[in-house]
């Protein structure tokens, strides 16, 4: 063992030769990830939420939305253009604290529960829960009448309250708006409690649907803050929506999307109706039906092609540099634990144990949002990428260290004799051989990492799942978008599977090749 | 060809060990071993299974690391007397490796490259020899074994006798004074062992030092310069073949001997 430390000191110079470089590589990429100026961000999530802040249906390009239109304002009144963030619904609140963005603004509903964790500015919109149905199930009109019925609703929201003081009614939560629809069409829930602008988006225009009974309870939006961080920051919206208030601003916007509420009168003061029509709520609802036919629909798929490749851009980049992560710190791994002195050995077979005994989302989210309190920040593609690559170099590792294994000692002893340093010998002799024998199992994990990378969604990156979500629940369509997305990773993994077959069967002939 | 013995004082010694131990957890191999071997010597060692004898060979390059003992190959002196085996102690057991070539029972040639590439690695990165200056030389020696059209071929591809020549050669790129070998014929039949031990015969003849651990009486007898008999982790008794397997003085080296004659 002492006589493989002493080599191990000599094989570690080596590696520590062209480690960093791999790591400046991974860094600079995150450089670019990384804002380096602050103007003032908000943060929402865009994937779905029509009618607060989403991509226009006639051109994905654009946001919209009520709330989005909202923004625009609030920056038109605090002389400052706000920049957009987008954040997975989950990960708004985290990212406020860890500072990715000043300001949420994305239907937070303003209760105490939230006030603990999150400062909020004065109410922007009021509204109330609404019941929705399926026009040909059993009809119901109140809470009461759905005893022993299930109801769907979106989870940590006041309609979630609601439904918890009524424990007889059987609750299903979701993450996402048109899931909840999606189930109620499908027979899955009898009906759904939820906030008023997503009933009237989702119920009132699903023609198997419909908005029933009369409002429930109360709901105040309010635009969040990371918690004692930003007082000026509040004063100042507090401000500009009080001047939207009075100046019939916000009543315009709220008009244009046909959201204006008794409630949202009640708290202005202002009893004025106005003329213009509801453009917003027009031009969604139109959208929303015009691409029934097989063509509009075809045409729709074909724009859909930009935001794919878009993603699968992202979603290749993050995979190769985890690969190539995953395979240096996998080999180095291996090799310390066979070849190290003993406490840094032990140390990697720990590192293994943890890693894999861990979930990979747990990792990545911990990477993200958990080092920032040790004042470690990360940008997203380099804790995508490191959660990725630190998590497969785990399983790397312990197959490099069983095909190093498999390679007989005598392959060693033979390049050691031959005077080569216990480095060159491991360099020339023992791991090609190694490689030759973990080939197709290292084919298998990097077409896992390939799909496993969908997991650097949950940390702001929009990549093919992402993009998938996005899409499909934009346009009620997870069968049409769900096959072009599938088809999008057997493209991107199909190459990688040809060229390990081609290496394989390269690589395979010098044991069997005769002449 | 039998030129000397080892108590002709012709040649200088090459290869000197003096004392060597080594035990494996409570197993004691080597219990004192001191051998002499002078330039251009063929020396055989033989003795019963378990005899330490291999363990004695491997010590000579360290490939195993003595606990104690002196051993000095080639001008290279590595003193042990106890203790850990330390970087520089490392570096001295490389330089000592530079002198002294080692073919293997089993041959340990290299799977994934082809027989000339077997032979060129080591120079290739050990000496940084000019390309065509190492591939001449690789071919004139692979020429010289016997298997120059087998040259581009895979070792697996090939016949035991014609790997461990493939062996030898991959030892004599490396320009070796001493070459080592743990059995090199016990996992060949007879008729392709031949043509190993010719390629050994020819290489005494030109004035290698050699030490061959090997079960082969005949070849021993016939090749030898000086047989070792090595029993118990010690050197029994080692003199000219014709001493040896004519009147050797020990008893147990008689019942060894007894045994296989």
């Amino acid at each position: 063992m002492t006589q493989h430390s002493t080599r191990f000191f000599a094989f570690a110079r080596h590696v520590s030769r062209w480690l960093p470089a791999c790591l400046i590589v991974l860094a600079l990429f995150a450089g670019s990830a990384r804002g380096e100026s602050h103007p003032v961000r908000w943060a929402a999530d865009a994937s779905a939420d029509v009618p607060f802040t989403f991509h226009d249906l006639k051109d994905q390009t654009k946001l919209t939305g009520f709330e989005y239109d909202l923004v625009q304002e609030l920056g038109r009144h605090m002389k400052n253009p706000l920049q957009f963030v987008q954040n997975d619904w989950d990960g708004l609140i985290p990212g406020l604290e860890r500072g990715l963005y000043e300001m949420v603004i994305c239907g937070i509903e303003i209760t105490p529960e939230h006030a603990e964790g999150i400062d909020f500015s004065d109410p922007y919109y009021v509204t109330s829960e609404r019941l929705v149905v399926r026009r040909d199930g059993s009809h119901f009109d109140t809470l009461d009448q759905l005893k022993g019925h299930i109801v769907g609703t979106l989870k940590a929201t006041q309609a979630e309250r609601i439904l918890q003081n009524h424990p007889e009614i059987e609750m299903r939560t979701y993450d996402e708006e048109t899931n909840v629809f999606l189930d109620l069409v499908n027979g899955r829930t009898d009906a759904i409690l939820i906030d008023g602008p997503i009933a009237q988006y989702y119920g009132s225009t699903n023609p198997a649907l419909e908005v029933v009974g009369a409002p429930i309870g109360r709901v105040a939006y309010g635009v969040a803050f990371a918690k004692g961080k930003h007082g000026a920051l509040r004063e100042q919206v507090n401000t500009a929506l009080a001047a939207m208030m009075q100046d019939g601003s916000l009543h315009k916007i709220l008009a244009n999307w046909k959201l204006w509420s008794p409630e949202m009168a009640a708290m202005t003061g202002d009893r004025t109706t106005l003329a213009a029509e509801p453009a917003g709520w027009i031009r969604y609802t139109e959208a929303l039906h015009s691409a029934t036919s097989w063509k509009a629909r075809f045409w729709r798929y074909v724009s859909f092609i930009p935001f794919l490749a878009k993603g699968a851009a992202l979603t290749l980049l993050v995979s190769l540099c985890a690969m190539v992560l995953a395979v240096a710190l996998g080999l180095a791994l291996a090799l310390i634990r066979l070849y190290g002195p003993r406490p840094l050995a032990s140390l990697t077979s720990v590192y293994v144990e943890v890693v894999r005994g861990t979930p990979l989302l747990i990792q990545i989210l911990f990477l993200f949002y958990g080092l920032p309190e040790f004042g470690i920040s990360l940008g997203p593609f380099l804790a995508g990428v490191l959660g990725l690559g630190l998590n497969y170099a785990a399983y790397e590792a312990e197959n490099y260290r069983a095909g190093l294994q498999s390679v007989a000692p005598g392959q060693m002893e033979a390049a050691l004799a031959l005077n080569m340093t216990h480095f060159q010998a491991l360099r020339f002799v023992v791991v090609p051989q190694a490689f030759r024998l973990v080939m197709p199992v290292m084919t298998n994990d990097f077409i896992s990492l390939l799909k496993d990378s969908s997991l650097v969604s949950v940390i702001t990156l929009t990549e093919l799942t992402q993009t998938y979500i996005r899409l499909s629940s934009t346009y009620f369509d997870y069968f049409g978008t769900g096959l072009m997305v599938g088809g999008a990773y057997l493209i991107l993994g199909l190459p990688f599977v040809r060229l390990a077959r081609m290496a394989e069967k390269k690589l395979a002939q010098p044991h069997t090749r005769r002449e | 060809m039998q030129t000397g013995s080892a108590f002709s004082v012709k040649e200088p010694v090459v290869l000197h060990a003096q004392n060597v131990h080594k035990q494996f957890g409570e197993t004691i191999i080597l219990n004192g071993v001191s051998l002499e071997v002078h330039k251009g010597d063929l020396v055989s060692v033989i003795g019963p299974s378990g005899c330490g004898k291999s363990t004695f060979l491997r010590c000579l390059n360290f490939l195993e690391i003595p606990d104690r003992g002196r051993i000095t190959a080639a001008g290279v002196t590595i003193d042990r007397q106890g203790g850990p085996w330390r970087r520089a102690d490392e570096h001295m057991a490389h330089r000592l490796r530079t002198h002294v070539g080692m073919v293997f029972q089993s041959f340990n040639l290299f799977p994934h490259l082809t027989v000339l590439d077997n032979v060129l690695l080591a120079p290739r990165i050990v000496k940084r020899q000019t390309d065509t200056v190492k591939r001449d030389q690789a071919m004139a020696l692979l020429e010289k074994v016997g298997l120059g059209r087998v040259a581009g071929r895979y070792p697996l591809s090939l016949s035991g006798g014609q790997q461990q020549r493939a062996a030898i050669a991959r030892a004599l790129a490396m320009n070796p004074d001493i070459m080592l070998y743990d059995e090199p014929t016990s996992a060949l039949d007879p008729l392709v062992a031949e043509e190993v031990l010719n390629v050994m015969r020819q290489l005494d003849a030109e004035g290698m030092t050699q030490i061959v651990v090997t079960h082969d009486m005949r070849f021993a007898r016939v090749a030898s310069d000086t047989i070792v008999y090595m029993d118990g982790g010690h050197i029994i008794e080692a003199g000219p073949p014709d001493v040896m397997c004519v009147r050797p003085t020990d008893e147990r080296t008689r019942r060894f001997l007894g045994a296989l004659l």
